[in-house]
C-alpha cells in the first residue's frame, strides 16, 4: 500500500510548530521518548519500546565452519526485517532503500566497532566457530527505528547465552542446556545509535524523531557511541548538508543521551537475572501490563472542573446582555414564527416562490438568538427585551408560551418546514445543547 | 597484522608519506565520446571512473518523476579484479546498493536539480582498482563528469578518507590502513561553504579525537578541490585549443 501522503497543512503546522521550539508529544528537543525493555523466557529475545515504536530481537547459535579468511573468528549476522504490521507502506517489495540503509547501518555499527569478541566465539581454529545471528523484526512504526534496532540488538546479545562447548582432542562436545548452563557472549562494550533529526536546512535539531516529525525532516545524522564516549559510527543520510561544529556539537549531546539509555538497560538486565533466580515469574506474557492487552493506552490528563461553577457565574455576571433590537417576531400560525425579513435571495426567478418560506431565511437571526440566550442569567428579566428566545425540542427545557406581540416570545421551530431551517435548528439543538449544560447548571 | 605499524617514529606511513599527505592524483575528463560526461581518476593505486548521462526524460517508472526537480539516479559497482582476490559481486548487493545510496545523496545535495524538473541525471561509477578510499575517487570522479557533462552545480564535490593512529590523524588511507581496522572516517566537502555533504565513519573513534579526524579530512578535501579544479582548467583550455579561438 502507498503510503498516505502528507497534507500540507500538517507539513506546515509541524514545520512551525518546531521553529517555536515546540514538539507534538510535549518533548523538549534534547527529550527521548520513554523505553521499555521487556525480556522472553528463552534468553536472547527481547522487546525494546521507544515510546510507540516496537523492535523485538532474537539472537540464536549455530556452530559452523568459520569464513577462509578468518579461521580463527566467530560470525555475527545482522538482520533487520521490516514487517508490513509496523506500517502499512512496508510491503515486501516496495521498502529496499530503507532496509538496506537500516541493515546496513547496524552493520556497521555493531560489527565494525567490535563490541562483541569473534575470536572467542572460536571452537576449533579452521574448523568450527560459533555463527551468532541477530534477527530483528519492527513490529510498530513510529519513528526512529534505528535507535530502537541498535538498543534491541545489544540488549538481545548481552540477554544471550550460547552452550557450553567443550574440546578434547579431535571430540567437541556441546552440553545441551540441562548438563551445563548456558554461557553469556562476552561483549566489550555497547554501542547504541542516537539520531538527530535536521530540519529547515538545518537550523533545527531535534532528538529522536517520531514519524510524523520524520516525514518533514531535511535529513538525519546517526551517531553511534557506548558509555565510554567512544564514536562508533556516524551516518548522514537524506541530503543535508551540515558544518563541522554542527557535528561536533551533536556528538556532545549524544555522550550524554548514550549514558542514560546504557544505565537503563544495565538496570533491566539485571531486573531480569534478578527475577530469573529468584524463580520468579518472566518473560512476555508477564510484562506486558493487564490493561494493554491489544490497544494503545492514552493517560489520563487530569482536569480541574471544581471551580468550573463560579468561574461560570462570574462570567455570566460580568457579561452585558446584548443591546441590539430585534425586529418582533410575527406569528404566522401557532408554532410558526418569522423574526425580520431575511436577506434578499440571490437565486433569481427560480426560488421567487420560495422566498416566502418563513424561518427558513432566518438561520442567522435565530443563531443569533440562541447566544443571546444562553447569556441571560434569568429568563424572566429580560421580558421588556425584544429578544425572541428559541427552544429546541428536548424535554429537559421549560416551554414559555408568552403572548404574542408584546412580550418576547418562546416558540418552537418546527423542524418539518424546510431543509434550511432544519439544517439550520440541528446547528441550533447541538449549539444549545452544548450551552444547555451550562444553563441547567445556572438555573439550579 | 603484529609488527606493521602504520605510523613510524619519524612519521612516516606505511607508504613513505606524511600524515596530511594525499597520494598522487591524476585525472582525466572526456574518455568516453558517447556519454554526456565522462571521467577517470587515479588516486594512488585507487581508479574509478564516472560515466554521466543526463538530463534526461525519465526512463522506467513515469511516476517516479519530481514535479520541481531532476531525480539523481546512482550506481556503484566494483570490478571483480578490482581487489587482490577476484571475487565477483552480484549486482544488487547490499554494499553496492548502500554506495549508491550514498552518491546519490551526495549529489542531489550539490547539482542544482531545481533546474530540470521531471527529468533525470544518471551517474554511474566503476572502480577498477581498490587500494582504499573507494567512496573518495568515486565521488571525485563523479564530481569531474557531471562537469564534463555541462550539468550545473552550487561547487565541487570533493571527498576524502581520513583515519586516526597513535594520536595523528592521517589523510587519505589506503588499503593496508583500512584493514588495519582503526576508525576510519570519509567525507564528503563543498569547499566554498565549508559543509559536508556526507559524512561517514566507522569504528571506534573517541569523542575527543573526533574534531582533529574532521579538520584533517576537510583539509584533505580541500587539497583535493584544488588538484580538480586545476584538471578542470586543463580540459577548458585543451578544447578551446582544438576549436581554435
Amino acid at each position: 500500500m502507498k503510503e498516505t501522503p502528507l497534507s500540507n497543512c500538517e507539513r506546515r503546522f509541524l514545520l512551525r510548530a518546531i521553529e517555536e521550539k515546540k514538539r507534538l508529544d510535549g518533548r523538549q528537543t534534547y527529550d527521548y521518548r520513554n523505553i521499555k525493555i521487556s525480556f522472553g523466557t528463552d534468553y536472547g529475545c527481547c522487546i525494546v519500546e521507544l515510546g510507540k515504536t516496537r523492535v523485538l530481537g532474537q539472537v540464536s547459535c549455530e556452530l559452523v565452519s568459520p569464513k577462509l579468511n578468518r579461521a580463527t573468528e566467530g560470525i555475527l549476522f545482522f538482520n533487520l526485517e521490516l514487517s508490513q504490521m509496523a506500517a502499512p507502506a512496508f510491503e515486501p517489495g516496495r521498502q529496499s532503500d530503507l532496509l538496506v540503509k537500516l541493515n546496513r547501518l547496524l552493520e556497521r555499527c555493531l560489527r565494525n566497532s567490535k563490541c562483541i569478541d569473534t575470536e572467542s566465539l572460536c571452537v576449533v581454529a579452521g574448523e568450527k566457530v560459533w555463527q551468532i545471528r541477530v534477527d530483528l523484526h519492527l513490529l510498530n512504526h513510529d519513528g526512529n527505528i534505528i535507535d530502537a534496532a541498535s538498543i534491541a540488538a545489544i540488549v538481545a546479545l548481552c540477554h544471550f547465552r550460547r552452550p557450553d562447548v567443550s574440546v578434547q582432542g579431535d571430540e567437541i562436545t556441546l552440553y545441551a542446556l540441562e548438563e551445563r548452563d548456558p554461557v553469556p557472549l562476552s561483549i566489550h562494550h555497547m554501542p547504541i545509535c542516537i539520531s538527530f533529526a535536521f530540519f529547515q536546512q538545518g537550523t533545527y535539531l531535534l532528538v529522536d524523531p517520531n514519524e510524523r516529525e520524520e516525514r518533514v525532516m531535511d535529513g538525519l545524522l546517526v551517531i553511534a557511541m557506548n558509555k565510554h564516549r567512544e564514536i562508533c559510527t556516524i551516518q548522514s543520510s537524506g541530503g543535508i548538508m551540515l558544518l563541522q561544529d554542527q557535528v561536533l556539537r551533536c556528538s556532545k549531546i549524544a555522550g550524554v543521551k548514550v549514558a542514560e539509555i546504557t544505565e537503563l538497560i544495565q538496570k533491566a538486565l539485571e531486573n531480569d537475572k534478578r527475577v530469573r533466580k529468584e524463580g520468579g515469574k518472566f518473560g512476555f506474557a508477564e510484562s506486558i501490563a493487564n490493561q494493554r492487552i491489544t490497544a494503545f493506552k492514552m493517560e489520563k490528563a487530569p482536569v480541574d472542573t471544581s471551580d468550573v461553577e463560579e468561574k461560570a457565574e462570574e462570567i455570566i455576571a460580568e457579561a452585558d446582555p446584548p443591546s441590539e433590537a430585534v425586529s418582533k417576531p410575527v406569528l404566522w400560525t401557532p408554532g410558526t414564527a418569522q423574526i425580520g425579513e431575511g436577506i434578499e435571495s440571490s437565486w433569481g426567478d427560480l426560488e421567487e416562490e420560495e422566498d416566502e418560506d418563513e424561518g427558513g431565511s432566518d438561520d442567522v437571526t435565530i443563531l443569533d438568538s440562541v447566544k443571546m440566550e444562553t447569556e441571560d442569567q434569568n429568563v424572566g428579566d429580560h421580558i421588556t427585551d425584544d429578544t425572541p428566545i428559541v427552544l429546541s425540542d428536548s424535554e429537559e427545557d421549560e416551554i414559555i408560551i408568552l403572548e404574542p406581540g408584546e412580550n418576547p416570545k418562546k416558540t418552537r421551530i418546527q423542524a418539518n418546514n424546510s431543509k434550511q431551517e432544519k439544517a439550520s435548528s440541528k446547528k441550533a439543538i447541538r449549539k444549545k445543547k452544548k450551552k444547555k449544560k451550562a444553563a441547567k447548571i445556572l438555573l439550579f | 597484522m603484529a609488527g606493521l605499524e602504520l605510523l613510524s617514529d619519524q612519521g612516516y606511513r606505511v607508504d613513505g608519506r606524511r600524515a596530511g599527505e594525499l597520494r598522487k592524483i591524476q585525472a582525466r575528463m572526456g574518455v568516453f565520446a558517447q556519454a554526456d560526461g565522462s571521467a577517470y581518476i587515479e588516486q594512488g593505486n585507487t581508479k574509478a571512473l564516472a560515466v554521466v548521462y543526463g538530463p534526461h526524460e525519465m526512463r522506467g517508472s513515469r511516476s517516479r518523476a519530481l514535479p520541481d526537480r531532476a531525480l539523481v539516479n546512482c550506481q556503484y559497482s566494483m570490478a571483480t579484479f578490482s581487489t587482490g582476490e577476484r571475487k565477483r559481486r552480484p549486482h544488487g548487493d547490499r554494499k553496492a546498493c548502500e554506495m549508491g545510496l550514498q552518491l546519490r545523496q551526495t549529489f542531489e545535495a550539490a547539482i542544482l536539480t531545481q533546474l530540470y524538473p521531471r527529468s533525470q541525471i544518471d551517474i554511474y561509477v566503476q572502480v577498477l582498482q581498490a587500494d582504499g578510499g573507494n567512496y573518495a575517487a568515486c565521488v571525485n570522479a563523479a564530481t569531474l563528469a557531471v562537469l564534463d557533462a555541462g550539468i550545473p552545480m552550487r561547487d565541487f564535490v570533493c571527498a576524502c578518507s581520513a583515519g586516526f593512529v597513535d594520536g595523528t590523524a592521517l589523510a587519505d588511507l589506503s588499503h593496508v590502513e583500512e584493514a588495519a581496522g582503526g576508525p576510519q572516517l570519509a567525507l564528503a566537502l563543498l569547499p566554498a561553504s565549508g559543509q559536508l555533504a556526507l559524512l561517514e565513519m566507522d569504528a571506534r573513534l573517541h569523542e575527543d579525537h573526533l574534531q582533529q579526524v574532521l579538520e584533517a579530512a576537510s583539509q584533505a578535501a580541500r587539497d583535493v578541490h584544488a588538484l580538480l579544479d586545476r584538471v578542470v582548467r586543463q580540459h577548458v583550455r585543451e578544447a578551446a585549443l582544438l576549436l581554435g579561438d
